[in-house]
């Protein structure tokens, strides 16, 4: 943000970055081939409902043109669940060997969003992992700073920090992995991880 | 391609706001002026009393410009929370500075029924963002992103900064008021007491043309500082609302607030007076200042009727296709 916008009070929205998330298919074979974690097939993007009519037009749209893609492919029907902080979760559901077109729904959801003006309101894409000992791991892509990290949650609302930070080492040369571990915030519950 | 975007600036509010810092700048440049040309013009030495000001002046505006967040947050008598202690606060505060591209600030729970929130600290790394436990017992969690939203807006908008730089004038001409005071009291006294043909017969008038020329800058700046602190609450509620895309959820908390805030005890109320410049809605029943055109000259936050008719057009405005 500039200067003279910071003195007259006027922030703009920050628009996502979206083109990255192709990345993340060769990136989980580096970290299947690491660490044993393989993708569960399941992904979800996470955002900001506005209030009125156009907003709802296209949360509608998005939604129809999942299930379309997904009727053709053979894939289960996307699943719309709404936290308790008010954002929307749409969670879209693969075969754990087609990450590529998971990957490609996802940014489908994302680039019509970005076009019909809600970019800003984009939070994070979010996509499983699990290893043989079905332990829980999350790769989350912050839309905003075009950066991912890793998110694996343990029961009681606990990180396991040091499986992240493997991870974040393990991934570093494939994907831009945040910097600022302050950025890292934890997704509770986040529906299909 | 560049992406289509929905934001669209308040054009108006921008021209208000500049114009209000530029008459501040004007002011600020004309006492200075003022100031040296009456030293000039009278050849008095009475430099001491300019510089003590400056230098006083300065030191307070640096001072509260790096302890704004400390003391702040020890005049609500609030404590920093951690994740664990506060999960679905620090939840909130995650996704709005995830969705503003923002660092987090540390985020701090005052324990008092009266329900506000603020935010402080002279940049966004040192901000320190507090909500009192009535506001969350009172608002939904959307009607307190809302309210987060508004004070993320202000660090953002780097309004501590801003209004402390604005204050400063002030600081120095009401500090110039209290030195020309005690100067004639008793510098100016004991000098003619004591001896009076020692060419000291100006320093009287000047003081008295000092103190007068100050108490004008002072009464000035003092309300050109209220209109800029009303036009920084129009921009952060407006960012505000923009950042979660729900003016509405805002709009509601402003409402339920000042409702419930007006039903306060007045105990609470003046001892939450001295942060009022940073709350989300100012410690006093809004009811009873709507009233007169003096009281919102001189109130540091806009009415609420003026800040729902901003939120309602922001909302028909994304509720366009």
């Amino acid at each position: 943000m500039g200067f003279l916008d910071t003195l007259l009070g006027r922030t703009k929205p920050v628009q996502p970055n979206l083109d990255v998330l192709f990345q993340l298919p060769s990136a989980a074979v580096t970290l299947e081939a690491a660490t044993g974690f393989t993708p569960t097939g399941t992904g979800s993007v996470c955002f900001r409902p506005v209030e009125g009519r156009a907003f709802a037009d296209v949360e509608q749209d998005v939604r129809e043109l999942l299930d379309l893609s997904g009727a053709k492919s053979g894939s289960l029907p996307v699943e719309v669940t709404r936290d308790s902080y008010g954002f929307t979760w749409l969670v879209s559901s693969h075969l754990s060997t087609e990450l590529e077109d998971l990957v490609t729904d996802l940014h489908a959801v994302n680039s019509a969003l970005a076009d019909n003006g809600f970019g800003p309101q984009l939070l994070c894409t979010l996509i499983a992992f699990r290893d043989d000992a079905q332990r829980r791991l999350a790769l989350v892509y912050l839309f905003k700073r075009g950066t991912f990290y890793p998110f694996a949650p343990l029961p009681g609302e606990r990180r396991d920090s040091a499986l992240e930070l493997q991870v974040k080492g393990v991934l570093e040369g494939d994907l831009k992995i945040e910097q600022d571990l302050s950025r890292w915030f934890p997704v509770w519950g986040a529906p299909g991880l | 391609m560049v992406a289509r975007t929905r934001y669209a600036p308040d054009r108006g509010l921008t021209v208000r706001m500049g114009l209000t810092m530029f008459l501040l700048g004007l002011v600020f440049v004309a006492f200075v002026a003022a100031i040296i040309g009456i030293s000039v013009v009278l050849k008095a030495s009475d430099g001491a009393i300019i510089f003590f000001a400056v230098v006083l002046g300065g030191g307070l505006a640096i001072g509260s410009l790096f302890y704004s967040d400390k003391i702040a947050l020890s005049t609500a008598g609030a404590q920093l929370v951690t994740p664990q202690q506060a999960p679905q606060l620090h939840g909130i505060v995650d996704r709005v500075c995830a969705l503003a591209d923002m660092p987090k600030p540390r985020v701090a729970i005052s324990p008092t029924d009266l329900p506000n929130a603020f935010a402080t600290g002279r940049n966004t790394k040192n901000s320190v963002l507090c909500v009192t436990d009535g506001l969350q017992r009172r608002l939904t969690p959307e009607e307190l992103e809302g309210v987060i939203a508004h004070e993320l807006s202000h660090v953002a908008h780097k309004d501590v900064m801003v209004m402390t730089v604005a204050s400063f004038l002030a600081i120095i001409a009401g500090l110039m008021i209290r030195f020309a005071f005690y100067g004639e009291l008793f510098g100016g006294g004991g000098r003619r007491g004591g001896n009076n043909s020692n060419g000291n017969q100006g320093a009287l008038p000047i003081l008295l043309i000092i103190m007068g020329v100050s108490i004008v800058v002072y009464a000035i700046s003092f309300l050109l500082i209220r209109l800029l602190s009303r036009y920084r609450e129009l921009a952060a509620d407006r960012s505000g609302a923009l950042l979660t895309g729900q003016p509405s959820a805002l709009a509601s908390a402003l409402q339920k607030v000042s409702g419930s805030i007006a039903r306060i005890p007045t105990k609470d109320l003046r001892a939450a007076e001295p942060l009022n410049a940073f709350f989300f809605v100012p410690a006093l029943s809004p009811q009873r200042q709507a009233q007169s055109v003096l009281s919102n000259l001189l109130s540091t936050h806009p009415p609420l009727e003026k800040r729902l008719a901003q939120l309602a057009k922001i909302s028909q405005q994304l509720g366009q296709r």
